[in-house]
């Protein structure tokens, strides 16, 4: 499977390349163009994501992460999630590497083909780290106002959450 | 955003000092500020070589053959979209992308179609309702091989570490069907272009 990720790049690099050769498009110059763009994206990024994961890191250095999730375990239950993947459904919408590091050690300790494996397995692949993609993409053009953005996003992650513990379920 | 991020940080303060770790929390302040510049240098290599290679695909008419191709996709969740302006053909180049996992590649061609929809915008500072569906399809992750945790399966002996695609595969469809629903209800109470 890794291998079929290692020839998609160089494959969609090698069509674009021949597609702009075949259709006499300056090829060198409009790549400048457009990454001379992609910095200037960038550094409109920046003070967002500087933001906002200064905000996470605060939040779990505090301690507030952890009550957080100690004081939702009960919770897991309800929605027939085993109890050690908790922390990582509340963490992974948040913290993308904090996610990971989760999940790693759930494999760790309960190994890949637990029942709390699988579940944090299809949880880490079926969700994204939605505050992180919310500021990068608003935060690129400047929109302040998402309005009912991060409710419905958060929506889809708790559904997504509920899902995965369900598809295992049934499919395992 | 404005009272969550206030909020995520007041309370962090608050809790250091209720609990006496305010001394890890100011170091997180600036390990945090490090870290997100870290992860801009990171984003901005990818940045400056998709967009870049977007621009070549432009001009080339690559990506005008792309909106084409996802036409009805477009149709169905962005009511006033042309699928051949060049909105239409970055949502399309950012969908195939994520669908074909080139996560890196993902993320710039999608900051490229925020930003093209973002021209339709009557207000600047506020997301249309096509902004908030693209965002929210995005976040609701369209990735269809999840390599790297079959990867991190495999390196702890899982016995057949791709096993789990077809319930990602369930799992994504559920939660993306519902964030859609809940964008396309929301937009269909509160009209505003």
């Amino acid at each position: 499977m890794s291998a079929l990720g290692g020839f998609a790049v160089p494959v969609v690099i090698g069509l674009i390349l021949l597609g702009g050769l075949i259709r006499r498009v300056p090829v060198f110059d409009a790549f400048l163009e457009g990454a001379g763009e992609g910095i200037k994206t960038m550094t409109a990024i920046l003070p967002s994501l500087v933001g906002l994961i200064t905000a996470v890191e605060m939040f779990q250095a505090s301690g507030a992460m952890d009550m957080l999730t100690e004081a939702l375990k009960p919770a897991a239950g309800l929605i027939a999630l085993p109890p050690e993947t908790m922390p990582l459904a509340i963490l992974r919408p948040i913290s993308g590497g904090g996610a990971f590091a989760l999940f790693d050690n759930l494999l760790k300790n309960f190994g890949p083909d637990s029942a709390a494996g699988r579940v944090g397995s299809v949880l880490c692949g079926s969700s994204e780290t939605t505050f992180y993609t919310v500021t990068v993409y608003y935060g690129a053009c400047g929109v302040s106002k998402t309005r009912y953005t991060i409710f419905c996003a958060l929506l889809a992650d708790f559904i997504a959450v509920i899902a995965s513990s369900l598809a295992v379920k049934m499919l395992f | 955003m404005n009272f969550i991020w206030a909020g995520i940080m007041l309370l962090s303060i608050l809790l250091g000092i209720l609990t006496g770790r305010s001394a890890e929390v100011s170091s997180a302040v600036f390990e945090g500020a490090k870290n997100a510049i870290e992860l801009c240098l990171t984003l901005l290599a990818s940045m400056c070589l998709w967009s870049g290679l977007m621009r070549i695909a432009e001009k080339a008419g690559i990506t005008r053959v792309m909106g084409r191709i996802f036409r009805p996709f477009l149709r169905l969740l962005f009511p006033g979209l042309e699928p051949s302006s060049k909105a239409g053909s970055a949502i399309s180049m950012n969908v195939a992308a994520n669908v074909l996992g080139l996560g890196n590649a993902a993320t710039p061609l999608g900051i490229k179609a925020m930003k093209e929809l973002h021209k339709f915008s009557s207000d600047p500072a506020a997301a249309t309702n096509n902004m908030i569906m693209f965002v929210v399809i995005n976040t609701a992750s369209v990735q269809i091989l999840p390599t790297t945790i079959a990867a991190m399966r495999a390196q702890y002996g899982a016995a057949s570490p791709m096993d789990i695609m077809p319930a990602v595969l369930l799992a994504s469809a559920v939660s993306l069907a519902a964030g859609i629903i809940a964008v396309r209800i929301l937009s269909l109470r509160r009209k505003r272009p």
